[in-house]
């Protein structure tokens, strides 16, 4: 049976010269970045290197680049690095779980939290956040890109009204790496967070900018890794890994990657429209070039993935993170979707490599098992 | 698949014989949801449906066997269409019986459409019942199976044609010991797994426990149904505090002394009266069914002769049932049977054949 990814952003393969690079890090170039000696040497060289594609990535210094072990572990230590009881902070009802479950956290510490609605199209109104400016607002973060539509947040324009107000700005950038230039100057952000796996690298990896002269306190303490900003042995394949991804990324985007995945995500938006009771939820939105997110009225979301996959196609509802769970999507509720709608929409989300073919694929899958799921179990 | 090994068995029985199976969960209730309140344990137990580590082991099996795997969430069905229902019978002065409604409502009508509307023929489960197609009565035939002590068709005869179309049990012809062998062959872990005997979302089987915790969750006051305690001849003898914490034939916990043991005869929800009395008086000579369904048998429309099973653990006893009105009917026993209790089904065989059922009332 043929099989067609459609869920990059619950995460990508490895890309086969990010694993090349990789290799010599497991067994020649095992050492120690911490290390004195040429091993050491050797592995602090790999890691230094990375982490100057990483400064280049995000437009940065090299010593504002801290690499750690993915997505969560950056929101998580944006929220908890930053904020102390008597603080307010300022987030989003929609954003990933990492940032949401910090927050309900650090709130249960003695941080008041304000938690800002999307409008309709899921698009965060930054006179929203501004209105919820207090005196003692010392964080704000709200995502780049949304995991589940792919709408893309106006994070320069949040990133104004955060200088303006003297208040730390953090963005949840994992899902726009590689899909959206990044500059972390334009988007007048302190910290920001993104994850190898979702950039066709390894599991385990990521890093977080922190820009010179914030103050954070670290998540995990011990040695003086990463100036002191992340203990812990570097995992120095996984870095390597992390940077050549990056590296491939930013050459994807002047490539033009991203318009080719364009046109196939309109070309399977346009497709999978044509069935009678469809829509696209986000769609007035700017989105990442990759994501659509489609209500199927009267079909259980939940039934139509495992038909699907028992058909080839890999895709999801909702976030990955909540599989298995009866919640509707919170991002699809908080634009205003009831509890069936929501439950009845389904993420696509292309690779970098998807084909032509293999939208064709799932455009003949789907119509199929949408009307065979309607006929015998309505939802 | 319940993590258990009966329906474990089964998905290794069919996939080893090169059938292509799907291993499908349901997700019914989320068993961290009343822990801590009125003595509901804080970490259920394992062993549980529905528990995390049962969801796991049948992930395992499915995983040993190479087959898909999914868990679908039924938990907002299998609360309106059972937990409530279940609440709301004991509150009525009735003794619900929640596995047979789990059968009608989520096992062989929601999950049936759910694998059918997902490209599946059948479902196939680890119930120990026996279900063959007779051609000359052009019906489909719900049987009790090899393992009499394991028999479950007391729970299963809700089921329509249609169902039992597609249904397959494949333990119906094994007895447990065989199931647990067949598990060691096929190289399950969970070939020892001890079998579940309570209600799946009761801990530790205490229901009394679970209204007060589940009314509570719903901001519902537990009804105001203490009454009386009356004798056989009508005289009080005593006080209770609600009807819901009684079922006919019950004997402890009726708080009154007695020199002769004394057992709960009637639950009258409307004056919120529970009559008591000796053992002899328990014995009810004929029983009213109705919300039938028949399986054997296209509708009753004459006397018939019948083996009558009035709860789970009760040995079906002679009777002869008669059409009694639109969807009812009675069974009048040959020998009076004792206990018998509105709000479980009364299910009729005719030999090893299930003939239907209905809800005793």
């Amino acid at each position: 049976m043929r099989r067609v990814y459609m869920d990059a952003n619950a995460t990508t393969p490895l890309l086969p010269e990010v694993l090349e690079a990789m290799r010599p890090y497991w067994i020649e170039h095992f050492g120690n970045a911490s290390s004195i000696h040429f091993q050491g040497q050797q592995a602090r060289t790999a890691v230094n290197r990375a982490r100057e594609i990483l400064a280049e990535f995000f437009n940065c210094r090299e010593a504002e680049v801290v690499f750690n072990s993915g997505g969560t572990e950056g929101d998580n230590t944006a929220i908890f690095g930053v904020l102390r009881p008597g603080d307010h902070f300022i987030t989003t009802a929609i954003e990933h779980s990492a940032v949401l479950r910090a927050a309900e956290r650090v709130a249960e510490r003695g941080v008041e939290v304000t938690y800002i609605a999307p409008q309709p199209d899921s698009l965060i109104d930054p006179a929203a956040i501004r209105a919820a400016l207090k005196p003692n607002t010392r964080l704000i973060s709200v995502m780049l890109a949304n995991n589940e539509t792919g709408v893309l947040q106006p994070v320069e324009e949040i990133g104004r009204i955060a200088a303006e107000a003297g208040a730390f700005f953090h963005i949840d950038a994992v899902q726009g790496a590689g899909k959206v230039p990044f500059d972390v100057d334009r988007f007048g952000c302190h910290l920001l967070s993104i994850s190898a796996h979702k950039l066709y690298g390894p599991k385990g990896v990521g890093a977080l900018y922190i820009r010179r002269g914030t103050p954070i306190d670290p998540m995990m303490v011990g040695g003086v890794h990463e100036r002191r900003r992340r203990a812990g042995t570097e995992n120095v394949p996984g870095i390597v890994g992390l940077g050549k991804a990056t590296e491939v990324a930013m050459q994807s985007m002047n490539d033009g990657d991203v318009e080719r995945v364009s046109a196939l995500r309109d070309r399977l938006e346009a497709g999978v429209l044509r069935i009678p009771g469809t829509g696209v939820n986000g769609a007035g939105a700017p989105r990442t070039a990759n994501t659509t997110n489609i209500r199927f009225d009267q079909v259980e979301g939940e039934a139509l993935i495992i038909a699907l996959d028992l058909k080839g196609v890999a895709v999801s509802g909702g976030s990955a993170c909540h599989s298995g769970s009866t919640e509707p999507s919170k991002v699809l509720m908080a634009m205003g979707l009831d509890k069936h709608a929501a439950l009845a929409s389904l993420r696509f989300s292309l690779l970098r490599t998807a084909s032509e073919e293999d939208v064709d694929y799932v455009l003949g899958v789907v119509p199929e098992a949408v009307e065979r799921l309607r006929t015998l179990a309505p939802a | 698949m319940s993590g258990g090994v009966d329906s474990s068995t089964v998905a290794a029985i069919l996939a080893r014989a090169g059938h292509p199976v799907v291993g499908l969960t349901l997700q019914l209730w989320d068993q961290t949801r009343l822990a801590g309140k009125h003595g509901i344990p804080e970490a259920p137990k394992a062993g549980r449906c529905c528990s995390l580590d049962d969801v796991y082991d049948a992930r395992r099996v499915a995983e040993q066997l190479g087959i898909p795997y999914y868990v679908v969430n039924q938990e907002e069905r299998f609360e309106r269409d059972v937990v409530r229902p279940f609440v709301d019978e004991y509150l009525a002065g009735r003794t619900p019986i929640p596995c047979s409604l789990c059968n009608n409502h989520l096992k062989f009508d929601q999950l049936l459409k759910t694998a059918r509307s997902i490209g599946a023929e059948r479902i196939a489960t680890g119930h120990y019942a026996v279900n063959d197609y007779d051609e000359a009565r052009g019906r489909w035939i719900l049987k009790r199976p090899a393992d009499l002590a394991k028999d479950q068709t007391y729970f299963l005869f809700g089921l329509t044609q249609e169902q039992l179309a597609h249904t397959l049990f494949p333990l119906g012809h094994l007895t447990k010991p065989e199931v647990r062998s067949a598990a060691r062959t096929h190289g399950l872990r969970l070939a020892e797994k001890p079998d579940s005997q309570e209600i799946c979302f009761i801990p530790g089987g205490d229901y009394k426990r679970f209204l007060n915790a589940y009314l509570e969750e719903q901001g519902e006051a537990v009804p105001e149904t203490s009454g009386e305690l009356v004798a056989s001849d009508g005289s009080v003898i005593g006080r209770h505090e609600g009807i819901f914490n009684f079922t006919v034939g019950q004997r402890k916990g009726l708080g009154v002394a007695s020199p002769s043991p004394l057992y709960v005869l009637n639950i009258d929800p409307a004056n919120h009266r529970v009559t008591v009395g000796a053992d002899e008086e328990l014995a009810t000579q004929t029983l009213r069914a109705h919300d039938l369904n028949w399986i054997s048998i296209p509708a009753l429309t004459a006397p018939m002769r019948v083996k009558a099973k009035i709860r789970h653990r009760h040995e079906p006893a002679w009777a002869t049932l008669e059409p009694a009105g639109a969807d009812a009917i009675t069974a009048t026993f040959d020998v009076p049977q004792r206990a018998v209790t509105p709000g479980q089904s009364a299910v009729f065989y005719e030999g090893d054949e299930v003939v239907g059922g209905g809800w005793i009332y």
